[in-house]
């Protein structure tokens, strides 16, 4: 059976256009106000959701989502929390993908076997910064195993030797890294992150989704020509950030400011008239 | 060409120093959990310390610097004093606090400068805690005539002013970080940042005995120096082995550096001391050993203060040096083997220990070691008057007056 991330990928494709993804942290900055960004998320337009699990020490993250996991973990968010969230998302939307990203040490933590749960709560695939191809033995093999697509980042620094390596046991599609750095910072220029896709397409069948310094509804739509998706973070964890009052609490209006930039962003990829792709 | 004192022990079957294994695991600890963008630069400073390791220009280069640089071998002193004073075993300083920047670190920034030399690097980052590895990073890069940045955590950078001050003078840029906690594991986090972002002409002097495979083994070797110039300079003194090892840990340096050419003398009992903080039931102590459990951070597997969902804890001491919620890999293998004794000692004691030794050994301890020698005030009066123990102290106490001053409620 083709799974929803394969699915939606296969739909894009006939549609004629990249997709949407984006990323937001989990309970991001407080659990109610996070599940409802969540359950906002598809109809604004994100066509994947990629879902960050808080962590005390996201080493590869700007400011910007360094402090919204810490805005997570302030407010009592945890993995488990989090796949609870999952869970009552997915029973009103059973079609849109949902990948978690984060690091290692909170999976390890709840049990590489017990994050099977994970598939139950309808989770897709899995993105882990801190598991590089040499550590495949820890979660990429089980999660494979157990159903989940294991999605793996190849940047700019991957070579041709490497790619091979890297390309070995990802699932679901490859998430190409546009800038060697942190999330967050300037975008690469729209030639060089076009030869990379190229690139990383002769080594792999899977779609490629390109993030890291995204920002703007036309960077976006620029992307989406080139690659399959397009991934949007830091941007739109900085308009939550903007929708605190002085306590760090919701505002009114920070799901709809955060949604309707969803919408921009997703409106700059086009839409086929008529179809909700 | 400067000859060092070193004394290569045999490999033995069983032996506890064969490690790691390929990927960089000591038994289930360790390894290489670093994002896609370092992993090519980890692989390349891998195969460049396994090419240089064979070369002995290398060596000669660094045996040079050791000696006319370093000032090594530092001497092993006999501690009349305070043996008498503690009434029991016979006290030995290996006196790492001699060495040019003041302690132990800078084994290791000299043995990493140089990889990066032959790396052809152009910029040198590092992460500090006490500020220690800072300066002996800041040290190194005068010397070889390289921009350094040094990246240390806020509330570090208020108790050890004495050595932002050092690492601004050796033209050092030190960068406060004030992510996470403003601590070394903070600092630690930035330094992987910077390093993701400019991977091209940056070498990652990483100061302890953590990080990603290959840094625990790296920085292994160069502090051995220690532990082999022991053995050499006990069988001097003694015409035997010592008996027992202390050494106190932040990630663990100094401490492998000591024990690691020891491991397969099985009569020498050896005994690591974590920072208890202000003690280990309070919750505020750095000691991940005795108060954490096995986790993946900063590029290995090791023992780490953590809450219920795997989220990283503040560790707490009064030393900036041993403010670390983990420990190195290969000692968290030796915990787990038995083979090593990990104990802790709390701020009060450590800070004891500081007044203790200044007045009668005339050796200011930095805060660090004072932690080791908590230990040894604890042990020493229940062993015979022929026990040979060893304590490395690996840090002197300057960078520390002021932080202590204001603990004691002297105003400078
Ligand atoms: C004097 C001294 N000793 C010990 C340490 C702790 O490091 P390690 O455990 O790696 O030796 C430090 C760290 O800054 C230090 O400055």
């Amino acid at each position: 059976m083709r799974g929803r991330i394969a699915t939606r990928f296969a739909a894009l494709k006939d549609a004629g256009r990249g997709g949407l993804v984006t990323f937001l942290t989990a309970g991001d900055p407080d659990a109610d106000t996070g599940l409802k960004l969540l359950r906002g998320l598809a109809d604004a337009g994100a066509d994947l959701i990629e879902l960050g699990m808080p962590f005390s020490d996201p080493m590869a993250d700007g400011p910007v989502i360094q402090a919204s996991s810490l805005r997570a973990l302030g407010a009592g968010m945890t993995l488990a929390a989090t796949l609870d969230q999952v869970a009552r998302w997915r029973q009103e939307n059973s079609e849109t993908p949902l990948i978690l990203m984060g690091y290692y040490n909170p999976i390890y933590s709840y049990g590489v076997a017990r994050f099977e749960d994970a598939l139950a709560a309808g989770v897709d695939g899995v993105i882990v910064v801190d598991l590089p191809p040499e550590e495949d033995e820890e979660l990429c093999l089980p999660a494979l195993d157990a159903g989940l697509d294991f999605i793996r980042l190849a940047t700019p620094t991957t070579d041709e030797a490497r790619l091979p390596t890297v390309m070995r046991h990802t699932a679901g599609f490859v998430y190409y890294v546009a800038i060697r750095g942190i999330t967050g910072t300037a975008a690469a220029g729209h030639e060089e992150i076009g030869q990379a896709v190229a690139r990383l397409k002769r080594h792999t069948e899977l779609p490629v989704a390109v993030g890291f310094g995204l920002r703007t509804p036309e960077q976006v739509g620029a992307v989406g020509k080139i690659a399959d998706a397009a991934v949007v973070g830091s941007a739109l964890v900085q308009i939550i950030a903007d929708h605190l009052d002085d306590d760090g609490r919701a505002k009114d209006g920070l799901v709809g400011a955060v949604l309707n930039q969803v919408r921009s962003l997703r409106r700059s990829l086009g839409t086929a008239e008529g179809s909700n792709l | 060409m400067a000859r060092r004192l070193v004394y290569n022990a045999p490999m033995q079957k069983n032996s506890y120093r064969t490690g790691p294994d390929e990927q960089g695991h000591f038994g289930k600890f360790g390894g290489r959990f670093v994002a896609e963008t370092l992993m090519p630069l980890i692989l390349a400073v891998e195969r460049a310390y396994d090419e240089a390791k064979q070369d002995p220009a290398y060596q000669a280069e660094m045996d040079d610097y050791l000696a006319h640089y370093v000032g090594r071998p530092s001497p092993l002193y006999h501690a009349r004093r305070l043996s008498a004073h503690f009434g029991g075993a016979k006290i030995y300083f290996k006196r790492d606090e001699l060495n040019h920047t003041g302690s132990h670190k800078i084994n290791n920034c000299l043995g990493q400068i140089l990889l990066a030399r032959r790396m052809k690097k152009t910029r040198i980052i590092a992460e500090t805690g006490a500020g220690q590895h800072g300066v002996a990073a800041a040290t190194v890069c005068a010397l070889f005539g390289l921009p350094c940045i040094v990246y240390m955590g806020a509330e570090d950078m208020e108790r050890q002013r004495p050595n932002v001050f050092r690492m601004r003078l050796l033209g050092a840029e030190v960068r406060a970080v004030t992510s996470g906690t403003g601590t070394l594991k903070d600092a630690m986090n930035e330094a992987l940042r910077d390093w993701v972002a400019h991977v091209e002409d940056t070498f990652y002097i990483i100061g302890t005995v953590a990080g990603p495979h290959p840094y625990p083994t790296m920085v292994r070797d160069f502090q051995s120096v220690i532990g082999e110039e022991v053995r050499v300079q006990m069988m001097a003194a003694e015409g035997r082995l010592p008996d027992s090892l202390v050494a106190c840990i932040g990630g663990g340096s100094n401490a492998m550096g000591l024990f690691f050419p020891f491991l397969d003398e099985t009569s020498v009992e050896i005994t690591g001391v974590e920072a208890a903080g202000l003690g280990l039931k309070s919750g505020k102590h750095a000691a991940s050993i005795a108060g954490g459990r096995p986790g993946v951070l900063h590029g290995n597997r090791t023992y780490l203060l953590q809450d219920d969902d795997g989220q990283i804890l503040d560790a707490h001491s009064i030393s900036a040096g041993l403010d670390y919620p983990g420990i190195g890999p290969e000692h968290a293998w030796l915990r787990d083997t038995g083979r090593v004794n990990y104990v802790s000692a709390s701020d009060e004691e450590a800070l004891e220990m500081f007044q203790l030794c200044s007045r009668i050994e005339g050796i200011i301890p930095a805060l660090e070691p004072a932690h080791a020698l908590a230990h040894v005030a604890k042990t020493a009066p229940g062993l015979p008057a022929d026990h040979l123990l060893v304590m490395n102290m690996c840090g002197r106490g300057d960078k520390d007056v002021f932080s202590v001053a204001d603990r004691l409620g002297v105003t400078l």
